[in-house]
């Protein structure tokens, strides 16, 4: 951790987007993370993908468990709504919050502990159920915060920092979501932040439930020869499927690419994705597809990230419980609760 | 781009933008951290050392920092350098003790002619080294035109009198009332070396009709300055018109109304913002009830029976033609008359050098300027040397005092046998500061402090009195706050490419976005691709060699706080903050060989 508050003096030349806020003012407060945790390099990314969309800090909800990855909601978004959970239980308290209030940006930040051990059973429910948010893991494959014990996305066969090989098989978060139905999946790397801002701001603007897994070192206990989630395995065995440009509005798509090799999908809400292939047999709208294609690649040691998969026309959890546009909580107790006589109706169909 | 060579001692020294900008290359950094931990007397021998006259530039300097502060480019305002300079002459205990001693007579004679800057910071390098130096000054007392022209309610006598007696203690012989008239004189007395800091001494003339009939009534501003410094004139008339936009004339019209000036204007032809006068002397001559009106030629002096009675002035506007000169063209505007007792003209300053003989080997330009070589300050003839406002015309004190350095160590080398146009590298201390983990020796902590104002005297009470210096300086307590304002561009950040993982934590931590890794190519191209980019050339890219992925690491200068946040967030201490001192070379420096000892 650093002990001097960040100076409040920025680039004088900073752009400012259609909000008036420069990157700077979707900080929250200095990172007590050890210095160079990968965690601090998601914190980035979510601040410039925040600030790219121009969104309205007020309207952002930020939910986490408990760990290293959950401490870093209070690094961003300052002026946003947060709420630090129990551990693995971001799921739930994001599945309320977001039935109370529709309106909201829902960010849920996880770490590999908290929703792969103590709360797999939530992470899967609440990606089974369609939630719009956005799910992202800070993915080191390591407890951090108890010094370094292997976690469950730890490879069979990777070596901890003390030498010791893990004998257990590995969970891949990835490849469980595309199984329990996630509409956008996507997995990332802390160290390529150009991959990373871009599928961020998609997820966001995905309706439904989008997951993206981050695998970001930790510096302290993960970053070593044998490791699989260090910096430098990370590099050399990263294997990205495509690259994404994220287009708001009506902007045109000026990146000139080679005939052929571009893919737009257009989400829900209008935002276009420009997918630039760079494995060209990669299709990101065939889920098993999708499936077969992490498992071989997995197989040969090679971590798979860009877009995995997208469902443009995905819906959620408010369309499947059929529920008001409005957002529960403003409603009035009366609309809420509306007396005995309709309760006494409602009884008499059910007869 | 090239990897930067952080081991030439330019690199980090254009770093230190104020240090750079300083004519004598006044560590500033390093001193102001003195202040703010109270340790004045070594503030002020630092200053001592590179500037000679810390409490007479600290009032007087033209601040060459201050506009070069990179304060300035990150909020409004520089930081106050010149008036923390004038913070350690203040409070310093008695410094005596730690003045070099006269060293033993090397039996060399060195002649300096006028008792100025220029003349007394030759001295002051020399003769410790053990050269008898006499001064020669027209003058009684030493000081130049910092005791004849500068007002006392600028700078005091005291202040004059500590300094040069500094000097003056170091052996060095001061014969005050002895003007040189002959150069050829001097020569024929075989003295090892002749240094001219005469100065600028004459106040250019404004001939327009009326000015021989009302004479008596027109001064000539730095003539008029000098007489009243020395008590010989007191008054002037109620009614009186400065003619001219630069610092003299600010002198000359504050000093006025003192004297008994009621209504004083300035007049001046250019427009406002172009004169040649320092913002902050604009600002205390309007604070004294003085307009400044612009775009205004004098054309005539009116008089009446030999008494001037006014000034006639033609309105001009400016306009640019297409190179983008500027001319002033009659506006269209009839003449207007301001009516006056008393007219100042400080309309510039010339170099007069009517004493030196055509047979005495030193040439001049067409422009009567004596051919001076700009880095050993040499004359035509090898053993004379000028420095100050005598080799190049009218500047500032500061500069003076860096053309004193200069040619004291020409004539030292001279005199050593040495090749005068061989300058020794100066010496570089590269150290870090890393104290803990988060722990640094200088407090990276920056201050959002605004620029703290100078008190000054009551206005009544100091248009009362001509002795009465008006800024009254920084107390203790605001000289901390503006100490803390520095942001220790001195303290360097220094990347070491071997030992980056790239991991990116000191790009997210940077408050100014300076950081960014990217793949190397050409200066422009790789000025638009940095996180923030960065037009400005004069400010230096500090680019690393090649890191693992085949990127570079690319660190803009222009902005960064030097707060550490790098160092401080770098796992592998890629990062370090280090100390840069540079040692600029003196005259009888310890070590003139080319070492460095850089990073």
């Amino acid at each position: 951790m650093t002990y001097i508050a960040k100076p409040k003096f920025h680039h004088p030349s900073l752009k400012k987007n259609d909000l008036g806020y420069t990157h700077r003012d979707y900080e929250g407060k200095i990172s007590t993370l050890c210095a160079g945790c990968g965690h601090d390099s998601i914190t980035a990314s979510i601040i410039e993908a925040c600030y790219e969309l121009s969104i309205e800090p007020h309207r952002v909800a930020k939910i986490s468990g408990i760990g290293c990855s959950s401490k870093t909601p209070d690094y961003f978004l300052g002026n946003s709504h947060g709420f630090n959970s129990v551990h693995g239980r971001m799921p739930s308290v994001l599945t309320g919050a977001n039935l109370a209030n529709r309106d909201l940006i829902y960010l849920g930040v996880s770490g590999d502990g908290d929703s792969a051990s103590i709360g797999f059973g939530q992470f899967a429910h609440s990606i089974r159920r369609g939630v719009n948010m956005t799910y992202i893991v800070e993915n080191n494959g390591v407890y951090g915060l108890t010094k370094g014990q292997f976690s469950a996305t730890a490879d069979r066969g990777s070596k901890s920092k003390k030498g010791v090989t893990n004998t257990d098989n590995a969970i891949d978060l990835v490849a469980i979501a595309l199984q329990l139905g996630a509409t956008f999946v996507a997995r990332s790397f802390s160290g390529d932040k150009t991959q990373l801002v871009p599928l961020i701001a998609a997820a966001i603007r995905h309706k439904g439930a989008s997951f993206i897994d981050v695998i970001s070192p930790c510096i302290a206990f993960n970053n070593h020869a044998g490791s699989t989630k260090s910096f430098d395995y990370v590099r050399e065995h990263n294997d990205a499927v495509n690259r994404l440009d994220v287009l708001v509005g009506r902007d045109p798509i000026s990146v000139d690419y080679a005939p052929g090799t571009v893919q737009v999908v257009e989400q829900h809400d209008g935002t276009k994705l420009a997918l630039r292939k760079l494995d060209a047999d990669y299709d990101p709208h065939d889920r098993l597809g999708a499936q077969t294609f992490l498992a071989r690649h997995a197989a040969k040691g090679q971590i798979v990230t860009g877009l995995l998969y997208v469902d443009p026309e995905a819906d959620d959890l408010h369309t499947h419980l059929d529920t008001v546009e409005t957002p529960l909580n403003t409603l009035e107790a009366d609309t809420l609760c509306p007396g005995s006589a309709v309760l006494d109706k409602i009884n008499a169909s059910l007869r | 781009m090239k990897p930067t060579d952080i081991s030439a001692p330019d690199y980090f020294h254009k770093v230190v933008d104020c240090q750079w900008a300083c004519p004598a290359h006044t560590p500033v950094p390093e001193y102001i951290r003195l202040i703010a931990e109270g340790r004045y007397s070594d503030a002020y021998m630092i200053n001592w050392k590179s500037n000679v006259f810390p409490g007479i530039l600290g009032r007087t300097c033209d601040r060459p920092c201050e506009p070069a502060c990179r304060r300035g480019r990150v909020e409004e305002n520089p930081v106050a350098i010149c008036r923390l300079k004038r913070v350690a002459a203040d409070f310093k205990d008695d410094i005596k003790h730690r003045l070099p001693k006269p060293g033993p007579k090397n039996g060399k004679r060195i002649a300096l002619v006028g008792g100025g800057p220029a003349s007394l910071s030759v001295a002051r390098d020399l003769a410790p080294l053990g050269y008898h130096c006499i001064v020669f000054d027209g003058d009684p007392k030493a000081g130049g035109m910092m005791r004849s022209q500068i007002p006392k309610f600028r700078l005091p006598d005291s202040v004059i009198d500590e300094e040069t007696d500094y000097i003056l203690g170091l052996g060095v012989e001061f014969r005050g009332g002895q003007r040189v008239d002959s150069m050829k004189a001097l020569l024929s007395d075989k003295y090892d070396a002749i240094f001219v800091g005469s100065g600028a001494p004459r106040g250019r003339e404004l001939d327009i009709p009326g000015r021989k009939e009302a004479a008596s009534n027109i001064h000539i501003g730095i003539e008029w300055l000098a007489n009243v410094s020395f008590g010989h004139v007191s008054k002037i008339g109620k009614r009186v018109i400065v003619l001219g936009g630069g610092n003299t004339a600010m002198d000359c019209c504050r000093t006025a109304r003192r004297l008994g000036g009621e209504s004083v204007k300035v007049v001046v032809r250019s427009g406002f913002e172009e004169m040649k006068a320092s913002p902050w002397e604009k600002e205390d001559a309007i604070h004294e009830d003085i307009p400044i009106l612009n775009y205004m030629v004098p054309i005539e002096f009116k008089h009446v029976g030999g008494k001037l009675i006014g000034v006639t002035f033609q309105q001009v506007k400016a306009e640019y033609d297409a190179k983008g000169r500027r001319n002033l063209v009659p506006s269209g505007d009839p003449d207007h008359t301001i009516a006056c007792d008393d007219v100042l003209v400080a309309v510039g300053q010339e170099n007069a050098f009517p004493w030196i003989e055509a047979d005495c080997g030193i040439e001049f330009d067409k422009w009567h300027m004596p051919k001076v070589d700009p880095k050993t300050f040499v004359s035509t003839n090898p053993k004379v040397f000028f420095g100050g406002d005598a080799a190049f015309g009218p500047k500032n004190i500061i500069w003076a005092v860096a053309h004193g350095h200069d040619a004291a160590l020409s004539i030292h080398r001279m005199l050593s046998g040495e090749d005068i146009t061989e300058r020794p590298l100066p010496e570089v201390h590269v150290s870090s500061q890393k104290m803990g983990i988060h722990e640094w020796s200088y407090d990276n902590d920056i201050s959002a402090d605004q620029r703290f104002k100078v008190p000054h005297r009551d206005k009544v009470i100091a248009l009362k009195d001509i002795r009465a210096e008006v800024e009254l300086g920084y107390d203790v307590k605001l000289a901390l706050g503006e100490a803390q304002r520095c942001l220790n561009c001195d303290v360097q950040t220094v990347f070491s490419a071997p030992l980056c993982i790239e991991c990116d934590a000191c790009v997210d931590i940077c408050p100014m976005d300076c950081i960014t890794f990217t793949e190397n190519g050409e200066e422009d191209d790789v000025r638009q691709r940095l996180k923030a980019p960065s037009p400005h050339h004069d400010q230096a890219l500090y680019v690393s060699g090649d890191l693992k992925t085949g990127r570079v690491m690319i660190k803009d200068e222009d902005v960064c706080l030097h707060c550490g946040l790098c160092a401080e967030r770098c796992p592998t201490g890629a990062w370090d903050m280090q100390k840069y001192l540079i040692d600029m070379v003196h005259a009888g420096s310890s070590c003139q060989s080319k070492a460095r000892s850089a990073a």
